[in-house]
């Protein structure tokens, strides 16, 4: 157990974070300036639909992509200067666990082999022998029984794949974790059991989590703070418990309204769905990005990007239609 | 904590690989026609590995008038061919050049192109185009054709031979193991590989091919008999192997004018070239399947 | 509810390979009147699909196998009808939308073309050409696309759309029952939103009955009169909404599954998910399935299976309810 960190530079913070893809017909800004910050030992939310740059971010975030523009600090140090070798001792403090349990791990190797080999990369241990017993550790601590140690993934289950996924992140005992929609592929079932797990090994190890997810009742629980994104951008971003009490973003009131909720007393509630689908992110014309499905948008809306204005303590929106202060970066 | 405290600590396990040769092996015997071939290809090698204690060199090469064109009999049980010679003799020193031939060159071919393939395939970019657009003309030319110019250029001589054979082979294995890594590329796991720091050489050797072995296999087999079957091919036009050394292609070759009067000089040689390449296909496809752990039921 | 439109009486399925044999549905029954909406609930694994295809009759040839129980539907025995007239059922009388909307149209035809095609095939009424075109921008107005877009083709339609596109061919026929498998898991939550909208206003105004086969308990709070809650392939559980949404009787099982879903207005931070795994449909445990995971599990519960215990319309098959208040056993 570690002691509650209060060090006031966060863990984690980006600035300006760009990431624009080049494709045949343009550019498609999949991130498109994001700010966002995590404290030590906090879980940030990131949500949004398809398409959003959820996973586009995280994946810049790690330098698994190369970002167009702006900076990442990790720990107050801009990571996105770092030269090869710097970048790979980096690479023991930030992990990332994929959504797919089927395609995120070898399946060539037998469990025990993909949870070692990060071990074995980076020279942790002097012989193999040994990052294989650290391995089996890693497996009791995720909860998947040693007698699958010489297993192959395929003889296993998404639930029990997923935690080898888990216990691999772990395995060079990281600083912070980007969770790419850890549970969207898992049985309801099995979803509350990793999720559970992830909260546990949160505290236990004193873990920053980056939580992305479309599932907003899934963020709800893990998360301390959410970021709703549209089209690259961070349209709103506030304390977990704060968003679903008073979410301000047009898009974010119908994204919460969309959820089908288990509660049949519910069932007359008007779903206000939004118009339309998502717009194309390549080239995007000057503006709100959410206008043409939003049923407030007046002319502004279609002229002027919204800057991200803090309107409450730690709450940011990014519409016209909300009063208050613009963040300067 | 939750399901993690409800699992036992259990007591110490070996982290020995279960043996992958016994786990591939154990695959392999329920494959009926790989097993087949298996036994064909080990039956041939050892022939062609012992023809010295079956017949003399002598018996190969030694020209002898009385008993040419003869029909299979006890003495001679392929038959003689028109020098008089034992054909079942000829057919196992051929055996020996055909199959060493063979296999050296497609071990080659199999090696550089698949390290090449895969090489291209990950790293892409312009190392992808250039060395692509240079196999295309490569393989622009017929692979017999090319297989001659290169030995007019280099020279006859069993080595060279081979070289030359591998380099046709090349353009089409770099395609198939260029294509299998694209799709393994794109998995996450590759993705996870980076995200711990695994180094491309590391990526590529440990992760990226043996997840493509399947179709390396197959090809590599495939080519051992297309490697049969074109240096026949050479040696038939006469700019393989030179005559009096036997080898299969040569033997067809020798054959051809007396296909009507002694058919068993053609039908013995072919029959082994044909009996061999089928092997060695059948073979291949059923170690693909033995190689993949998820085929283990 | 007078005459059910459909009723499953004992069905059990098996898939049968040399290696061995699944048992994927077993001994369900339920019904379902004209009109009305029954939900499948359960997770991957629990027969929902295999049921489904089962009433469509579209189960693999070689393998899937309805070894006992009977399927009728308006009257008829579908499981011993002959193939030819069990096509003419299907896609007129029953048709069915699956989970991919990505995979379920077929790429080199245009969308009206492929409506047109499910008309064609179908036409008792004897239309003209000219009669199916109009029916085809009728149909595709009804889910909300402009008719002028259908001499396109799918890869031009989005996610969504596409869905819309195989609701349009599924609705084209306006069949008497409508089977939907996850119509919209593979689907944004937005967009999720306006297709559930879309699918329960076609069903209130063309009376078409519907199986709704889903994971989500929120899809089936919201447009379900009646809820099947099957695990390890049989059905454990079903009732009106009421009885599964409101009431407090329930299958350890479903209140398992309830306890799984994050909940957007608890502000509990842990989800009580039930332990263990689904057990292996080759070698279901004796007794009752859930047993093995089940807190409140007996000797009795890991040796006989359970009966029904009815009241009401609220069914459940658990050894649990055999002598509690207001539950009969059923006969």
């Amino acid at each position: 157990m570690q002691a509650v960190n209060n060090n006031p530079v966060p863990l984690l913070e980006t600035r300006g974070l760009q990431k624009y893809f080049k494709v045949p017909k343009g550019m498609l800004h999949a991130v498109d300036g994001v700010n966002l910050s995590i404290p030590h030992q906090r879980t940030l939310g990131v949500v949004g639909e398809s398409g959003c740059g959820k996973s586009t971010l995280g994946r810049t975030i790690l330098r698994l992509l190369e970002a167009t523009g702006g900076e990442v600090l990790f720990e107050g140090e801009n990571i996105l200067t770092y030269d090869k070798k710097q970048m790979h001792r980096m690479r023991r403090e930030m992990q990332i666990i994929f959504q797919d349990p089927y395609s995120s791990i070898n399946p060539r190797m037998s469990v025990v082999e993909i949870i070692a080999e990060y071990m074995i990369v980076h020279k942790i241990y002097p012989t193999q022998q040994q990052a294989f017993q650290r391995a089996a550790e890693l497996m009791d601590f995720v909860g998947l029984a040693r007698r699958y140690a010489n297993a192959y993934p395929h003889e296993l289950d998404g639930g029990r794949r997923q935690r080898i996924g888990i216990a691999r992140a772990l395995s060079l005992n990281p600083k912070f974790i980007v969770c790419d929609e850890p549970v969207s592929a898992l049985d309801v079932s099995i979803q509350a059991q990793i999720l559970n797990l992830l909260m546990d090994i949160q505290d236990e190890m004193g873990l920053t989590y980056m939580f992305i997810t479309h599932d907003l009742s899934v963020v709800k629980h893990i998360s301390d703070e959410i970021l709703v994104m549209y089209l690259g951008q961070c349209v709103e971003h506030c304390g977990s418990d704060e968003l679903f009490e008073n979410p301000l973003h047009p898009y974010t009131k119908a994204l919460l309204s969309a959820i089908p909720e288990p509660d049949i007393t519910m069932r007359g509630k008007e779903i206000r769905a939004i118009r339309g689908e998502v717009t194309s992110p390549i080239n995007p014309p000057p503006g709100c990005r959410f206008a043409s499905r939003c049923e407030h948008a007046c002319e502004r809306c279609h002229r002027e990007t919204p800057p991200l204005c803090e309107v409450g303590p730690r709450h940011f929106v990014a519409c016209h239609l909300v009063k208050g202060e613009p963040v300067h970066v | 904590m939750g399901e993690t405290a409800t699992v036992l600590r259990e007591e110490h396990i070996e982290f020995k690989k279960p043996n992958q040769l016994k786990e591939i092996w154990r695959r392999l015997k329920k494959d009926k026609l790989a097993m087949f071939g298996l036994i064909v290809i080990l039956l041939i090698i050892v022939m062609a590995v012992c023809a010295n204690f079956a017949a003399d060199y002598e018996a190969v090469i030694k020209l002898n008038t009385k008993i040419r064109l003869q029909p299979p009999s006890t003495e001679h049980l392929f038959g003689t061919d028109s020098y008089g010679r034992d054909i079942f003799a000829r057919c196992l020193y051929g055996a020996r050049m055909s199959l060493a031939i063979g296999f050296f060159s497609a071990v080659l071919a199999t090696v550089c192109g698949s390290l090449i393939g895969a090489m291209t395939g990950y790293i892409g970019g312009r190392l992808d185009s250039i060395i692509m657009r240079f196999l295309d003309i490569v393989s622009a030319i017929p692979s017999t054709l090319l297989a001659l110019a290169v030995v007019a250029a280099m020279g006859s001589g069993v080595m060279k031979l081979c070289l030359a054979l591998s380099f046709t082979a090349i353009p089409g294995f770099v395609r198939i193991v260029r294509s299998a890594v694209l799709g393994i590329a794109d998995q996450e796991y590759i993705e996870a590989c980076r995200a711990g720091g695994t180094s491309t050489w590391r990526i590529l050797t440990r992760h990226i091919l043996p997840n493509a072995i399947g179709p390396v296999i197959v090809q590599g087999t495939m080519e051992v008999s297309t490697m049969i079957r074109t240096i026949a091919t050479l040696s038939f036009l006469g700019l393989g192997i030179n005559p009096p050394t036997p080898e299969w292609g040569a033997l067809i070759s020798e054959a051809k004018e007396f296909l009507r009067t002694c058919p068993s000089m053609m039908l013995f040689p072919a029959g082994m070239l044909c009996l061999t390449a089928f092997s060695i296909s059948v073979f291949g496809d059923g170690l693909r399947d033995a190689l993949d752990p998820r085929l283990k039921s | 509810m007078n005459e059910a439109l459909l009723e499953v009486k004992d069905l059990t399925v098996k898939y049968v390979t040399d290696l061995e044999t699944v048992h994927a549905v077993n001994r369900i029954s339920f019904s379902l009147g004209r009109g009305q909406t029954i939900g499948l609930v359960g997770e991957t694994g629990a027969g929902k699909t295999t049921t489904a295809l089962s009433i469509m009759r579209l189960l693999p040839e070689r393998t899937g196998k309805v070894t006992g129980g009977e399927i009728r539907f308006a009257g008829q025995d579908l499981l011993a009808m002959p193939e030819h007239e069990m096509q003419a059922i299907r896609g007129e009388k029953i048709a069915m939308i699956f989970q991919d909307p990505m995979t379920s149209l077929n790429p080199v035809m245009t969308v009206g073309d492929q409506i047109a095609e499910a008309l064609d095939l179908h036409n008792d009424q004897g239309r003209s050409r000219e009669q199916i075109q109009e029916r085809v921008d009728e149909v595709l107005s009804m889910v909300g696309i402009p008719p002028q877009r259908k001499s396109e083709y799918p890869h031009q339609f989005s996610g969504g759309m596409k869905q819309r596109v195989v609701i349009a061919i599924a609705l084209a026929c306006e069949p008497e029952l409508l089977i939907a498998d996850e119509p919209t898991t593979a689907l944004d939550v937005t967009i999720q939103a306006q297709v559930i909208s879309m699918i329960r206003e076609l069903r209130d105004r063309l009376q078409t009955a519907m199986i709704m086969i889903t994971h989500d308990l929120g899809i089936v709070a919201q447009t379900c009169d009646n809820v099947a809650v099957m695990y390890a392939g049989a059905l454990i559980e079903i009732g009106s909404a009421e009885d599964i949404f409101l009431g407090g009787d329930h299958h350890p099982y479903t209140v398992g599954l309830f306890g799984s879903i994050p909940n957007l207005r608890s502000k509990a931070k842990r989800l009580t998910p039930i332990p263990g795994l689904m057990p292996d449909p080759t070698h279901l445990p004796e007794g009752c399935s859930f047993s093995p995971r089940c807190p409140h599990a007996t000797e009795q519960c890991r040796t006989a299976p359970p009966a029904v215990y009815t009241r009401g319309s609220h069914r459940i098959c658990c050894h649990l309810f055999a002598d509690r208040e207001g539950w009969k056993e059923d006969a």
